[in-house]
């Protein structure tokens, strides 16, 4: 059987708007991914957590509220914490460039901003997730 | 309005018409003309269009005149003639004082109205000392957690003579407890008060998801300010049912007109069944709509919304006097138009949108600034967008005759058409038990996720075009309008500040304060005046909300909310 | 360490690991189920199905919470459908689940069908070994809900919760039968609603009507109102009671004898279908068959015929 990508979205932070991981979800559904979509108000604990029961291969966020810069930072931690540093963290939302370059280099692996294409998330997704080497042995 | 004669006469005269369009359309491949919402928009509209207002009675019953029943042309006789709408722009960062200072800035600059946006964790019930509430202090408004911020926030400020209009839904009660308590605090007495409170939680139901309590305690609490506003604060609109978020979140044009009318019906009903009166009542309700690029489109539902208030409270709820009938509005152009690229394309849509609330007969006008999908507002961006309304209200000469669109062919048929598509969606509430039962069974929600997926899917195989998104893009595009950050020192600041008042206040009032809300939560008993009076003994929004999160629950969304078809 | 020796010591992660192993089918994968069955004790397993939108993850929500507060380790596996034509799925029963410890005592896994029909995706069961070998000692399983009989719950749970709403009229005269079949408890939920008196009524004369069932045990009807929690009590009696009961009378060994055979019969199945018609698919093999018939030199009967003796030789 074909390896299903699988991909967690979240929206961590107390913003409620949800218009935009809606959108994604959708997309990524017709593109053939598993999408677990965990809903609103997600701590970085949570979002972790989740991730790791539901062995995703990336996580996605939105964050429009500003707060990007102190919750992105709190999701890698918590990453590393419970050794879940391989899965891809991405994002979205009202973020200006410079703080998506500092982003990018603290860990988060690509920050879509307002009116990029969902075929750009899909296809790097895709292309990230089939680059990835795993050398993990079941038994 | 046309004999039958004289429409015979068209129809033969279109037939030849149609023959030579033909010539024209065979020449090119025709594209889709639909409005953004997705109506189709025929190649021609006249007279036939409109042919059932040749009737008498029709044309009373649908348009008449300004100022009358059905209010369709507008809600006043003389509009913008007499008064202009006031611009009310939003406007709330950081610390208090950041607030009070941009307050100062808006009026000297010929700003007629205050409007403020609060901080997540207030709209979320959090004080900014929360553990979740890391990292959004001060970052989409102000952070209030005291009396002790309004009192900053309002300071110099004449509440006598400013209307107010706080843009706060769950904890609504507590922030206008505390105006009130600031406004005692400075002698005005609660009934000189004027402002309007947001205060719909229907729709963070529906849309923008800043819910805390279940949606029958939320109502009790609604229901329970509107009856001590109607005795000692008269002039406040106590809620403003809002179609805006309900857009922002993918709603097509009628769907946020059906929606956030359903809505407003729904507290109607509710303020009945608790005992008050219609006519008691209903005079300070008033609505708030999304202003979004297609131009006519938005003019015809802001009157259809008009005639299918008036007749509806007339004629479903009894209303008895004129001033139920009305559905009075503001107006916030669209913020999900904006563009992140080619920022400045956003002035010229701003400007549009405007144009078009005001031709649709807005009570009160809020235009966005054109960085707003970058962050916050900065100030000149914030400068310009009032400039754009104060164009239209002196330059255009749109503001000089009432209604100028009205017996446009196109605009009424419209018009016709945005009533006639609401009613089929009212109907299917009906069908479906209703607002609250829709809203637990998540139908809203999945109906504008599809709507919002159907836009995306548009804007991504071109069948629409977004200048600068998907056509006339520019590569390697270098920002250059300067965006506002909030310093993170806010954050530290205010945590301490609060830390500051709870430790000094009077904890003895404070806490009786407190147990006396938790008993009326628990019981009978009117919640506003509990919180009115913990305010007073400043307690914080925090400390409030956690008492009724503790007594009534908190919401959460139910999973068939999440699916997208 | 191999991801199964971190799962053996604990490793939630790895029991991830290893649940996306089996779902994918990965090479290896029933070496790994036989090597997992060993540890197999006896975690209850619990189904709960019914039509969409009766509050079957709020209830899961609401069970989970009660048994973890006894001192349960809880497992739960909720099922939604994948789209036919995109292969994808939007998994969305998460949204429900708050406030759950994350200290290893609790653990949620959503899954999509991938094209199976019968309420749960075709690995679920196989996932319920990897939980209770992990030492979860009680299994909820959550169905897909598109207002269908889902019958493939039997099959993987001890006992069977069939949640309806008083707005599920309509749905349960039509599946009456079925929902007859699958059913150990009907639980009302939402039943302050109006409506409830008469679906419950109407389950209870449905229940009247049918014939005395082999191993006696009378289904109960349960009213809840998950949303405030009331009635979930009763609930888990009534499960306890039906486990109770099944001990009891011998039937639930003869459920388990019953699955064990079935689950037999499913492991040849699968292997059949991989390893001999997914093979031919994918060889080509039948292109030239299909000529042939189309030539009118042979049949699909024939071919078959032949297909199958080269594979049992």
């Amino acid at each position: 059987m074909d390896k299903k990508i699988r991909v967690l979205l979240a929206k961590p932070g107390l913003d409620g708007h949800d218009r935009g991981i809606k959108v994604i979800a959708a997309a990524f559904r017709d593109a053939g991914f598993e999408v677990i979509y965990t809903g609103l108000r997600q701590t970085p604990q949570m979002i972790v957590q989740a991730a790791i029961e539901e062995d995703v291969d990336a996580i996605g966020v939105s964050i429009l509220s500003g707060a990007h810069m102190t919750l992105f930072p709190a999701i890698l931690d918590e990453m590393k914490a419970k050794n879940a540093g391989d899965i891809i963290l991405f994002g979205g939302g009202i973020i200006p460039d410079d703080d998506k370059e500092e982003l990018e280099k603290l860990g988060v692996a690509k920050v879509f901003t307002p009116g990029a294409p969902t075929e750009q998330a899909i296809e790097f997704l895709k292309k990230t997730i089939a680059d990835k080497k795993s050398d993990e042995k079941i038994m | 309005m046309f004999s039958s004669k004289f429409l015979d006469k068209l129809k033969g005269r279109l037939a030849d018409w149609n023959k030579t369009a033909e010539k024209f359309r065979q020449k090119k491949s025709m594209p889709r003309f639909f409005t953004v919402s997705g109506v189709d928009i025929d190649e021609l509209y006249t007279p036939l269009n409109i042919e059932k207002y040749a009737d008498d009675e029709h044309y009373w019953n649908e348009i008449g005149l300004p100022g009358e029943y059905p209010y369709t042309r507008g809600v006043h006789h003389t509009m913008y003639r007499t008064r202009l709408w006031t611009m009310r722009q939003f406007a709330g960062m950081g610390t208090p004082s950041q607030t009070n200072e941009r307050f100062h800035y808006i009026l000297k600059q010929g700003g007629t109205g205050l409007s403020t946006a609060f901080d997540l964790p207030t709209l979320m019930g959090y004080d900014s000392d929360h553990p979740r509430s890391l990292g959004e202090v001060g970052k989409c408004g102000v952070a209030v957690d005291t009396l002790a911020d309004m009192e900053i926030i309002f300071d110099g400020i004449d509440l006598a003579e400013v209307s107010t209009s706080m843009t706060i839904n769950s904890p609504a009660s507590m922030l206008l407890a505390m105006y009130i308590a600031v406004a005692e605090k400075k002698g005005i007495p609660s009934e000189k008060l004027r402002g309007t409170l947001q205060n719909d939680i229907l729709k963070e139901y529906i849309a923008q998801k800043e819910f805390i309590f279940p949606p029958r305690p939320s109502i009790r609490l609604i229901t329970d300010m509107m009856e001590y506003c109607t005795k000692k604060v008269p002039q406040w609109n106590t809620i403003s049912i809002s179609g805006y978020h309900i857009r922002e979140a993918g709603a097509t044009a009628v769907q946020e007109l059906a929606y956030t009318l359903a809505d407003g019906f729904q507290y109607i009903e509710s303020a009945i069944e608790a005992g008050q009166d219609v006519d008691e009542f209903a005079p300070r309700l008033s609505f708030f709509f999304n202003a979004h690029s297609d131009f006519f489109e938005e003019i015809a539902k802001y009157r259809a919304a008009r005639r299918i208030y008036a007749k509806r409270m007339k004629n479903k709820y009894g209303a008895k006097n004129p001033k139920s009938w009305l559905l009075r509005f503001h107006t916030q152009t669209a913020g999900c138009s904006l563009t992140a690229q080619q920022p400045e394309n956003n002035i010229t849509r701003t400007a549009i949108q405007a144009l078009s609330a005001v031709l649709g007969g807005t009570q009160s006008l809020h235009t966005n600034a054109m960085d707003e999908t970058l962050a916050l507002p900065s100030e000149k961006a914030a400068l310009i967008a009032l400039r754009t309304q104060q164009v239209i209200a002196y330059e255009t000469g749109v503001a000089n005759t009432v209604d100028p669109l009205a017996g446009s062919y196109f605009v009424e048929a419209l018009t016709d058409k945005m009533e006639e598509e609401a009613e089929k969606i009212f109907q299917e509430i009906e069908e479906r038990d209703g607002v609250l039962e829709c809203i637990e069974q998540g139908y809203f929600q999945r109906e504008l996720a599809k709507s919002a997926y159907a836009h995306q899917t548009e804007l991504e195989t071109n069948e629409r075009v977004i200048v600068g998104v998907n056509k006339y893009v520019m590569d390697g595009e270098e920002l250059e309008i300067p965006v506002l950050r909030i310093d993170r020192a806010v954050e530290q600041e205010q945590v301490e500040f609060t830390k500051k008042i709870r430790a000094e206040r009077d904890q003895g009032r404070a806490e009786q304060a407190m147990a006396r809300l938790r008993e009326v939560a628990r019981g009978e008993g009117n919640t506003f005046e509990a919180i009115l009076e913990c305010s007073r003994a400043y307690c914080s929004v925090g400390e409030m909300c956690d008492i009724l999160r503790e007594e009534w629950g908190e919401y959460s969304e139910s999973a068939s909310a999440m699916q997208v078809s | 360490m191999t991801v199964l020796e971190r799962f053996y010591e604990g490793d939630i992660r790895a029991l991830s690991r290893i649940i996306s192993h089996i779902e994918n089918g990965r090479e290896g994968y029933r070496d790994v189920l036989s090597r997992l069955y060993d540890r197999v004790g006896s975690s209850l397993r619990l189904g709960i199905t019914g039509p969409p939108g009766a509050g079957k993850s709020t209830l899961v929500n609401c069970l989970a919470h009660r048994l973890l507060k006894q001192g349960h380790k809880v497992g739960v596996v909720a099922v939604d459908p994948t789209s036919p034509f995109t292969g994808g799925a939007l998994l969305g029963d998460r949204v429900r689940m708050s406030d759950f410890p994350t200290d290893g005592s609790f653990y949620f896994r959503s899954m999509a069908t991938r094209g199976a029909s019968g309420g749960l995706a075709n690995a679920t069961d196989n996932v319920t070994i990897a939980y209770d070998a992990f030492g979860f000692d009680v299994t909820l399983l959550e169905t897909v809900g598109v207002g269908q009989v889902e019958l493939d719950i039997v099959d993987s749970c001890d006992t069977v919760a069939v949640v309806v709403v008083p707005e599920s009229g309509d749905s349960v005269q039509t599946m009456k039968a079925g929902l007859m079949e699958i059913a150990d408890i009907f639980c009302v939920n939402k039943s302050d609603r109006p409506g409830a008196e008469r679906i419950i009524s109407e389950l209870r004369q449905m229940l009247k009507m049918r014939k005395p069932p082999e191993d006696k045990w009378s289904i109960p009807v349960v009213r809840t109102v998950a949303t405030s929690t009331d009635g979930v009590e009763e609930l888990e009696e009534a499960i306890n009671k039906h486990r109770a009961h099944m001990g009891e009378s011998g039937f639930f060994e003869k459920r388990r004898r019953y699955q064990i055979r079935k689950k037999i019969l499913t492991v040849l199945r699968n292997r059949f279908q991989n390893e001999f018609v997914d093979r031919l698919r994918e060889q080509g093999d039948l292109d030239q068959a299909v000529d042939e018939i189309l030539a009118k030199k042979t049949n699909p009967f024939e071919v078959g015929d032949n297909l199958y003796r080269r594979f049992s030789a």
